[in-house]
């Protein structure tokens, strides 16, 4: 049986919990960051097949804006931001108060493109470090990259650890939106824990012994 | 009426004209098409991992490793009929998407080294390597028409090219 449907309904929770507490810091940086009210939905975690996982932002072939970054320490794992290009078109323009940036056709602005970045550098930075905090283990976010381009091109580099394991991934999602505006920006935060990650949160949470 | 067969992600498929087939958003995957010039059966698979001595899981995904992926979709496309002296080979893909200072290189070369190892392997069973597409650091979807051997290639940056 593949690796990740062998995960328990508790064990579930637990990941569900860890989204919880990781994307709620994560969504207060950026409130404080864009001086706005976010909102962010009930995480969900799922167990989905490779096949299925770009569905989820709209298709492998769906154009998305993207912040990847690899999380070492003792649980590594990959972590996207991913929006559409609109949204984040508007996020940015917002953060750098320039009407004329786009994400249509390279190249892009620096400035904007460096926001963007900072911006992922602050999302992780705070889902990470409550991350580390509730589960005691030592997490350090990469340098984030950025990329507009197919949704299946940018989750493929998600799933490289876990394809030798499996053709599952577990995806622990939380999506971001801005409150009290006619079209909220929203977003998509992916989680996607090594293999060998989950019994290292799971024992750092004290979760496998009472089976 | 033709069909598009998809091809998803650690995927094969056959396909026979009139019918094209097709796999979307290519990162670091290699998109590997294999025809035979007389009898126009045609298979693509998507491979994601070079090696199978990657493989960790008990019961080996085979379209999922360029050593596996290309001996499976000859296998299937036998039972179709080839012959093997008739036999090209298109790729594409195996790009780059994002360039870190600092991280896992292994993890981030896994483009190139995905195209290296379709390479080779194609090389190993004497296939003709006609026409590739691979490298850069766009994500690609490609579409192969077995009637008329093009391989049509769209990134979302610089438009659609034919190999």
């Amino acid at each position: 049986m593949d690796f990740a449907k062998k995960l328990k309904p508790y064990q579930l929770d637990v990941l569900k919990e860890i989204g919880n507490i990781g994307a709620g810091h994560a969504a207060t940086a950026l409130s404080q960051l864009l001086n706005k009210s976010i909102d962010m939905s009930v995480p969900s975690v799922r167990i989905v097949s490779f096949q299925d996982l770009p569905d989820q932002v709209g298709g492998a072939d769906t154009k998305v804006a993207a912040i990847f970054l690899r999380i070492d320490g003792d649980a590594p794992g990959s972590m996207f931001f991913i929006s559409t290009i609109e949204d984040t078109e508007k996020l940015i323009r917002q953060l750098i108060n320039k009407e004329a940036f786009q994400l249509q056709q390279p190249p892009f602005d620096e400035m904007g493109e460096s926001a963007f970045l900072e911006v992922g550098n602050i999302l992780a930075g705070s889902y990470l470090s409550s991350l580390s905090d509730f589960t005691q283990l030592s997490l350090q976010p990469s340098v984030p990259g950025f990329s507009v381009d197919m949704a299946g091109a940018i989750l493929s580099y998600g799933l490289i650890s876990l394809s030798e394991v499996g053709d599952y991934a577990i995806v622990i999602d939380t999506q971001m939106m801005e409150l009290e505006a006619e079209k909220p920006i929203s977003g998509h935060f992916f989680l996607l824990p090594d293999p060998e990650s989950f019994e290292i949160i799971f024992s750092a949470l004290g979760v496998d012994r009472h089976e | 009426m033709s069909e598009v067969i998809k091809v998803g992600m650690a995927d094969l498929q056959v396909v026979t004209p009139p019918n094209t087939i097709r796999t979307s958003g290519l990162g670091s995957c290699v998109g590997v098409v294999i025809y035979d010039d007389t009898s126009l059966v045609a298979g693509m698979a998507h491979v994601m991992l070079p090696t199978s001595s990657l493989s960790r899981q008990e019961k080996t995904n085979e379209a999922k490793y360029a050593d596996t992926a290309i001996p499976a979709l000859l296998f299937e496309m036998e039972k179709l009929g080839i012959r093997h002296y008739s036999l090209k080979a298109k790729i594409a893909g195996g790009a780059q998407m994002f360039s870190f200072s600092t991280g896992n290189s292994d993890l981030m070369r896994i483009g190139p080294r995905n195209v290296e190892a379709v390479k080779e392997k194609l090389k190993e069973l004497r296939i003709p390597l006609i026409a590739e597409d691979v490298g850069g650091k766009s994500g690609r979807t490609i579409e192969f028409n077995p009637k008329t051997k093009l391989l049509n290639i769209r990134t979302v940056n610089k438009g659609t090219t034919e190999i």
